[in-house]
């Protein structure tokens, strides 16, 4: 059957510069570069290429332009380009569309409509330079009150396990077989020498990176992957994966071509056998089998560490939570629909749940309506780009946040999608061998190390310009924030004011 | 039902934004003496203030009626007056009533009508451990629903006085001079934003606890929203409100040593906290953890009082000043020490603590960790 897709990108190359070196057709994994042997020429096939930027990044003499093909379908707002592929790919293929990473749909984006205060007069803003700038958060369930020995002055309340985490962000769960282990190895050691978390996601933890196991927090989610004992005493938080932002709802699918000899070792599953997740737990269908199953974590690891449950962001998030929160979890992990995927069937990625900072919001504020906001912390993840979506969302109420796709992104990353098709480019979400070696992972760790104390020194100056010189003063401070060109609708839900008000 | 907020605040700002002198003066004998001095003191830092508020706390006040409870209530309207009135008669026993005494000045304009009332609630709450809450939800319940009406202080022989004005103005109008207390906290403010009114100024007080603040809590939207979990509502949109809802949070309802408590609104820094020997280090880790929503974040020094001890502190970085004076019996605080000079100029003592260190100062006979000292910096950061 003849396609009726049409190419997305053009590769220009540059035949004065180009010295037919064939860098780009080695680079590239999507077979879109090629040296045609007969006319000793390297050509294009523009038709598979992704635009993910690697045979331009590459080319020894910068000869190589990726861009957008010239040609356009007549314009229409109903029938847009990527409506009429999807259709076309549909009718050639009979299958649900699969995609990766997070939506790409224009929907609001409200850390752009939140705008943050400072000092002027009335007190000093403080400098990051001169003086303590704490940012040191510690996750987990905390008591209502303390008890204290009047006499003796020391503590008589028993604390629930704290966990430390020197800056407010921690890497999303990623599996190992989503994304390659020299990933995971990138982002574990960069969690271990920023004094922060990385996730195993529902993969297992591969017994290279048990060395890192005081940074790492162990996913236990509907498979139940590579879950045994040693596993869950392994980390220092156990979390359970009840949804995700991209694909809330529904489960997840490892094609068995991933399962190579390690993941297999991994996961606990025979080598090339598909590794599914179901879309529930089979042992959760309503919240108190949650509670038991976050008692049975609890007592499967002697009550020593915090236990997280990770839901999407849905409707009714707020209510969801409470429940959870009343089930016992020490932290709730909340994804917003803008959050990433290795693979989720588009249609579901670009159309449920709702944005992660309404969600925050009204969980914030239920959980403290109800007087149990201290019964756990709060994490939330999906589309965090930078310190400023760090520091609103840590005003509107969250403890810390995950970031993923930022994450991959200072791994080489070029969010082109195409995470589900196990041929990144950048070695990144791909277990080829051939591929996953460009991830190298000391530099990549470096990169991150970089990256999470750029932010760090970021936030130190907002935090600063405030006037205040702790994290927790910030926390839930909405009084920081004020809204532009929201309705008077979000701004209620947001709690936060109008600008200008 | 009447709207704290468009009286204090009409502007409807977050809160209300001050800079401000501050003094305190004790006499840890528990021996009382007159008020001059201290008004002699915050005089001498008017230029500190804007003229929009003073005011003073004195304890030791009425020992002719030690054991009950003082209402000091201030009326804008006769009507206002008969409907506080008649609730008062409902819900305590009125032993005695009086205007309070005041005299006319050519700085105070159009002052309200201010009432003294000494009431038992025996009768009406007889278990101990109900009254202090009993009482607590009266004055709420007048400050919030009543027209016209305000309670400044509600304890045990205690007083708030305080009004629009400067503070040595107010002292005049209120005939301090005559007065005698073992304790004198005072306050002379200089808001940026508020229209003038006689509550918006300092001391606050809940019971017999007073707060007088010179800063600004950037810190106050989560402390806020912190103190709502626990049923206080921030009316007034001042963030001393806030400190005094703090105060009675974290030492009358969960029972925390004074010391504490100042560990608690100024804790130590983590860098400090990893230095601490390993009993004292699990206490302040657990603070932060558990209390890190109410830790006051800004400028700030402030002067707590209740019977038998008077505690300063400043924010963990000493943004706004204190300064102790110590003279025999007696120890000072204040934002300069010349207003201390100038009334006790041979001063034993004088010295600025550290930022987030409380200075506390107790009656000696109700000091119980040590006999010698005056003045105790508990739980420093040695």
């Amino acid at each position: 059957m003849k396609t009726l897709l049409t190419s997305k990108f053009a590769v220009i190359r540059d035949p004065e510069k180009c010295i037919q070196c064939q860098v780009c057709v080695n680079q590239c994994s999507f077979n879109a570069n090629y040296f045609d042997a007969e006319e000793n020429e390297v050509k294009s096939r523009n038709e598979n290429c992704v635009d993910c930027q690697r045979c331009v990044i590459f080319c020894p003499t910068d000869a190589i332009t990726v861009t957008n093909a010239p040609l356009e379908y007549r314009y229409n707002r109903n029938w847009t380009a990527s409506i009429i592929d999807d259709i076309n790919k549909q009718a050639e293929t009979g299958g649900v569309l699969l995609t990766g990473m997070g939506t790409d749909k224009d929907y609001p984006v409200y850390w752009d409509h939140l705008l943050l205060n400072a000092s002027q007069v009335t007190n000093p803003s403080i400098d990051p330079l001169r003086e303590p700038m704490e940012l040191i958060t510690y996750l987990g369930g905390k008591p209502d009150k303390l008890e204290i020995d009047d006499n003796t002055l020391e503590l008589k309340t028993k604390m629930l396990p704290q966990v430390k985490l020197n800056v407010p962000i921690m890497f999303s769960a990623m599996s190992y077989g989503a994304v390659s282990l020299n990933v995971q190895k990138s982002l574990a050691k960069a969690a271990s020498e920023t004094g922060t978390m990385w996730n195993t996601g529902e993969g297992g933890l591969h017994s290279s990176l048990k060395k890192y196991s005081n940074n790492t927090i162990v996913q236990v989610a509907s498979g139940r992957f590579g879950v045994h004992s040693e596993y869950l005493n392994a980390g220092r938080i156990v979390e359970i994966k009840i949804g995700q932002g991209a694909k809330p709802g529904i489960g997840g699918h490892l094609p068995g071509e991933k399962v190579s000899c390690e993941v297999s070792l991994t996961r606990m599953i025979p080598q090339g056998s598909d590794a599914i997740s179901p879309a529930p737990h089979h042992d959760i269908y309503s919240i108190e089998d949650l509670l038991q199953l976050i008692h049975a974590l609890k007592e499967a690891t002697n009550y020593t560490k915090p236990i997280s449950v990770k839901i999407a962001a849905v409707h009714n998030a707020a209510a969801i939570a409470s429940g959870i929160v009343r089930g016992g979890a020490d932290i709730v992990v909340i994804d917003g629909f803008r959050g990433a995927t290795g693979a989720a069937p588009k249609i579901i990625r670009d159309n449920v749940g709702i944005p992660i900072e309404l969600a925050l919001a009204s969980v914030d504020s239920r959980l403290r309506e109800e007087g149990i906001r201290n019964k756990a912390s709060i994490v939330i993840s999906g589309g965090i780009r930078n310190s400023g979506d760090i520091i609103k969302a840590i005003a509107l109420g969250a403890d810390a946040v995950n970031i993923g796709t930022s994450a991959l992104i200072a791994l080489g990353c070029h969010v082109c999608q195409q995470c589900h098709t196990g041929k990144c480019a950048w070695g990144i979400c791909t277990s080829d061998l051939k591929l996953t070696k460009r991830v190298n992972p000391e530099i990549g760790a470096q990169r991150l190390i970089n990256l999470l104390r750029g932010w760090s020194l970021e936030i130190k100056d907002i935090l600063g310009g405030l006037g205040v010189n702790s994290i927790e003063s910030l926390r839930g401070n909405r009084l920081h924030l004020r809204g532009v060109g929201l309705t008077d609708t979000d701004l209620e839900i947001l709690g936060v004011r109008p600008a200008g008000r | 039902m009447k709207n704290l907020r468009h009286i204090n605040n009409s502007f409807n700002d977050d809160k209300v934004i001050d800079a401000c002198s501050i003094f305190g003066a004790m006499n840890t004998s528990g021996k009382r003496f007159s008020g001059t001095g201290v008004i002699k003191a915050i005089a001498n830092m008017h230029d500190r203030g804007n003229g929009l508020g003073g005011g003073f706390a004195v304890y030791g006040l009425y020992p002719e009626y030690k054991d009950l409870y003082a209402f000091h209530i201030m009326y804008l309207s006769a009507e206002g007056r008969n409907e506080t009135e008649s609730y008062l008669k409902e819900c305590f026993d009125i032993i005695h009533r009086e205007d309070v005494p005041s005299r006319k000045t050519a700085k105070i304009s159009n002052p309200p009508v201010i009432i003294r009332y000494f009431l038992d609630i025996e009768k009406r709450q007889p278990d101990a451990s109900l009254q202090d809450d009993y009482v607590l939800n009266a004055i709420m319940h007048i400050n919030t629903t009543r027209k016209d009406s305000f309670v400044f202080s509600g304890g045990k022989d205690m007083a708030v006085f305080k009004g629009v004005g400067y503070p040595e103005e107010i002292a005049e109008f209120f005939c301090l001079e005559q007065y005698e207390g073992y304790i004198w906290t005072s306050h002379g403010r200089f808001p940026t934003n508020t229209q003038a009114w006689w509550g918006g100024a300092h001391p606050f007080s809940i019971l017999d606890w007073t707060v007088v603040h010179n800063g600004e809590i950037s810190s106050y939207g989560i402390n806020k929203r912190y103190l709502e979990g626990y049923g206080y509502h921030c009316t007034m949109q001042t963030d001393t409100e806030v400190i005094a809802y703090a105060v009675d949070l974290l030492m009358r309802k969960h029972k925390l040593p004074l010391e504490i408590m100042a560990k608690v609104l100024a804790p130590p820094f983590w860098s400090d906290i990893e230095r601490m020997p390993e009993k004292e280090q699990e206490l302040a880790l657990a603070l932060r953890q558990v209390y890190g929503s109410i830790m006051l974040n800004g400028p700030f020094a402030i002067l707590v009082a209740h019977h038998g001890e008077l505690i300063g502190l400043t924010d963990r970085i000493r943004l706004r000043p204190l300064t102790i004076g110590e003279k025999d019996d007696m120890v000072y605080y204040s934002s300069e020490e010349s207003a201390i000079r100038l009334i006790s100029p041979q001063l034993d003592k004088a010295w600025t603590p550290m930022g987030g260190e409380p200075v506390i100062a107790r009656v000696k006979q109700n000091e119980l960790r040590t006999t010698e000292s005056k003045v105790e910096a508990a739980l420093s950061r040695r």
